[in-house]
């Protein structure tokens, strides 16, 4: 079984557009939506929801005010300024370490879960998927991630799956990490800016650094033709294969509000370089 | 005062409108707290003359001293401590420096060393004070770069703040402390389901926003209406064109091409004053 990650560095690349024409040529693939902060490829896929698992991500202290002596123990140990003076808890600050139950002395405060969030288990006309969704301003977006990843893996190995294709989050962080980790190979979509060139560069190195192969996509290539010749012989000089280059086209944003996928929704130019692409990762692939 | 400029989905183009503003307005500090990937100063060019160090503590086992009781990696919440045999394993990217192992360590084995994690970058143009956070490629927490740019923050400055993509910590991290937020957003399925993630982390953390639609014209008007009936003011938008497309790729901003343009960033701070004055 292969995975195949799509990531950026810089976002609104195109990840989520080249993921979605990808399912459609997939022929026994699953899928994973590991953007968990603000997944967006269930608006193209239209799953339909199997399970719902809830997601507890780290815990967080809650104090009983009755038992409290206010003796600001654990004011004075955290470390994330997450206890006001008045012995209260700051919800979007606290880490759940647990070291303020710990320095307690009268046993005033508990860990407890706190709901970060769910992941889903769906079908979809392309085959099975694996998405979740990070409640907004909760922690652990890698935890959900590897939650999600873990998931993905099950549902290959169930349905006899030869693939799984992983649509990736923006940044170079922690939850780009958890999306990459033990892949066989990742797709960068860049574009002809310099913002996507410097972020392409510290992307790369994150890959480089797990020791992940990459092979680069400039999307809307001829919108800046000198910047795209820099990307190439940045690869080149890299030795990081250029598996598609696709131009600027209104169809990626039209076949998004008809919900579709640019290889359901359009058999032009692009369709034809996606299908290209496709076969070149695949490839990449097999090697 | 500090605006912050966030957006649920990447790309839509907070850089664009953080620094089109800073650049057509006065008294200026601009902070970058995308650490992950900072492009802003692409746009400003300031030469970095000063930079600092971001390091994080993590322990360090005192090996005379542990008897591999191993009630610190019982204690550890993130997994950052695996006590073998006799062997203590330290996993540095995932500490968190609570300082909990320290505490539960009976024989007082625990020391503290720095880690180096990242860098806070400042800068000086002829308008704008500016300060960046870069996260070092391959670590994994960039809170605790944001933390240490948020500390430059100076509020008798118009103080602007490129927020990180998403609605986690982070984007927290970075929004938490503004008076008025932008969200920037684009008129697509995509942009506008992100929207609606990013206007409930900043109606969550209780801070008066707007919105901005970049690339107009390419999409639907789902996200105008969205905005009418949710109550959002649009305080800009700012059409498709290949020219600012092209500017952008180019890394020049495009109130320094364009009067008008300066002239539209400067009453879109007005209107932002108004509300925060309030």
């Amino acid at each position: 079984m292969k995975q195949l990650t799509i990531i950026s560095g810089k976002g609104g690349t195109g990840k989520t557009s080249i993921t979605a024409a990808f399912a459609s040529l997939a022929e026994n693939a699953v899928f994973a939506d590991c953007d968990v902060d603000a997944a967006d490829l269930h608006l193209i896929f239209k799953p339909n929801i199997k399970k719902t698992m809830d997601f507890h991500g780290l815990k967080i202290a809650s104090v009983n005010k009755e038992m409290c002596t206010e003796c600001k123990k654990c004011y004075e140990h955290c470390r994330f300024d997450a206890i006001d003076g008045d012995i209260n808890i700051i919800k979007e600050s606290c880490e759940g370490c647990g070291v303020c139950e710990h320095v307690c002395p009268v046993n005033a405060i508990t860990m407890i879960n706190r709901d970060s969030g769910v992941s889903y288990i769906s079908e979809t006309r392309f085959g099975p998927m694996a998405h979740a969704m990070l409640k907004t301003a909760e922690e652990a977006s890698g935890k959900l991630v590897t939650v999600v990843r873990n998931n993905v893996k099950t549902l290959a190995e169930e349905k006899k799956k030869d693939m799984i294709l992983i649509d990736g989050p923006p940044g170079i962080g922690c939850p780009v990490i958890a999306s990459i980790s033990g892949v066989d190979l990742v797709l960068i979509v860049t574009e002809p800016t310099l913002s996507a060139i410097h972020d392409l560069e510290r992307i790369l190195g994150v890959a480089y650094h797990f020791k992940i192969p990459a092979v680069v996509c400039i999307n809307k290539f001829d919108i800046n033709l000198d910047n795209t010749k820099k990307i190439e012989q940045y690869c080149k000089s890299n030795n990081i294969n250029i598996v598609g280059k696709l131009p600027y086209d209104n169809i990626v944003t039209d076949a998004m509000i008809h919900e579709k996928t640019v290889v359901e929704y359009s058999k032009g130019d692009f369709y034809n370089e996606i299908i290209k692409m496709w076969d070149k990762v695949n490839g990449r692939l097999k090697e | 005062m500090i605006i912050s400029v966030a957006s649920g989905k990447g790309g839509t183009g907070k850089t664009t409108v953080a620094t089109n503003l800073a650049l057509s307005i006065k008294n200026i500090q601009f902070i970058d707290c995308d650490v992950e990937e900072p492009n802003a100063n692409i746009f400003f060019k300031a030469e970095i003359n000063n930079s600092e160090n971001v390091s994080v503590k993590i322990p360090e086992i005192d090996k005379e001293k542990c008897d591999y009781c191993g009630k610190c990696s019982e204690f550890c919440a993130y997994n950052a401590l695996a006590v073998v045999t006799s062997n203590v394993l330290i996993f540095p990217e995932l500490c968190h420096s609570c300082g909990g192992c320290e505490l539960v360590c009976p024989n007082d084995a625990i020391n503290w060393k720095e880690r180096l994690i990242g860098k806070v970058e400042h800068g000086r143009t002829k308008r704008i004070d500016f300060y960046q956070g870069l996260l070092n490629v391959g670590e994994m927490q960039a809170i605790p770069v944001i933390k240490n740019l948020k500390k430059k923050v100076d509020k008798s400055k118009n103080v602007i703040i490129d927020v990180p993509p998403g609605t986690s910590c982070p984007v927290i991290e970075s929004i938490s402390g503004s008076d008025y937020c932008i969200l920037v957003t684009e008129p697509t399925p995509f942009g506008l389901h992100d929207l609606k993630l990013a206007v409930e982390v900043v109606r969550h953390l209780n801070i008066p926003f707007g919105v901005v639609i970049n690339r107009d014209g390419i999409g639907n008007n789902k996200v105008e209406l969205y905005c009418q009936n949710e109550n959002i003011p649009i305080i800009l938008k700012i059409p498709e064109r290949k020219k600012i497309a092209y500017l952008y790729s180019k890394g020049i901003a495009i109130v320094s091409e364009s009067l008008e343009w300066h002239e539209m960033f400067g009453l879109v701070f007005n209107q932002i004053q108004e509300v925060v004055n309030k």
